[in-house]
């Protein structure tokens, strides 16, 4: 079988593109979508240590992961339109104002 | 090289190409679609560590539900090409230094050999299966289980609360 090593460099790999996604590009959407790179890439590793250490809670917490997930994407992606709604603008440089 | 290490650097190659398209391209729509494809190669990545039931939930749920909410969102708004200035231009050399700072940072400990991790064997028969998973989720995780119904109720009242238009019948009396 592979290493553990090697999905932990992978991990870390998807992990690091999914920070320099978020500190480089301004379109909310895409920073919301390398947020989501980034906790897969947590999740591969939940599941390659679940496997490592023969225990089953990795997957659970990969579970639980994936709900809050899906809870953020929906909350976060109403934001965003409401965002759109009263700016016209997912940029988030024209986002600079508590004001709405 | 054995054919386990063949299928990780292929899948391997595949998932962070998948992300570095997605990353680079300036369509949102193609970044999603790049998206949806790092989510499968993950999906086949759990079934080779077998965990079946993630890997159906990843397709189902992420590249299925999750995907397809922003696919809508990027084609209601008519977002696909937002990017124009930036206002700090700085930005991107030192993001992307930081990043290799970070991956540079992992990968010392990794091959240093300062961490010992320990070695994937062949798990035993109907390990991560369905019926282990959902076994696990209703006696020992049985109250996380049951609170992540709120979290998903709260999710929804939010998103619904958030996106309506300025409540019509709120006027005073």
């Amino acid at each position: 079988m592979v290493p553990v090593e090697y999905y932990v460099g992978l991990s870390a790999i998807l992990f690091t593109l999914g920070v320099v996604g978020v500190l480089t590009r301004r379109n909310a959407i895409i920073i919301f979508m390398s947020i989501e790179l980034m906790l897969n890439s947590a999740n591969l590793l939940f599941v390659a240590f679940a496997r490592t250490f023969e225990a089953l809670n990795g997957q659970i917490f990969v579970f639980f992961v994936m709900t809050v997930a899906a809870a953020e994407v929906a909350v976060g992606l109403a934001l965003i339109v409401a965002v759109f709604r009263s700016k016209s603008s997912i940029n988030i440089d024209d986002v600079n104002s508590l004001r709405g | 090289m054995t054919p386990d290490l063949i299928v990780f650097l292929a899948l391997g190659l595949v998932a962070v190409g998948a992300a570095v398209g997605m990353l680079l391209s300036r369509n949102a729509v193609y970044s999603a679609l790049f998206l949806i494809l790092n989510f499968a190669t993950m999906a086949v990545f759990y079934l080779v560590l077998g965990a079946p039931f993630i890997a159906m939930v990843q397709v189902t749920v992420y590249a299925g539900a999750i995907m397809v909410l922003f696919l809508f969102v990027i084609m209601l708004l008519g977002a696909e090409h937002l990017e124009r200035h930036t206002s700090v231009d700085w930005q991107k050399p030192v993001a992307v230094l930081l990043g290799l700072g970070l991956l540079g940072m992992v990968g010392y400990l990794l091959v240093s050999g300062q961490v010992t991790l320990g070695t994937i064997t062949t798990p035993e028969q109907g390990y991560g299966s369905p019926l282990e998973i959902g076994r696990a989720l209703f006696t020992e995780y049985l109250l996380p289980f049951e609170i992540t119904s709120v979290l998903l109720l709260a999710a929804m009242v939010g998103a619904i609360v958030i996106t309506r238009r300025d409540a019509p019948n709120r006027k005073k009396r």
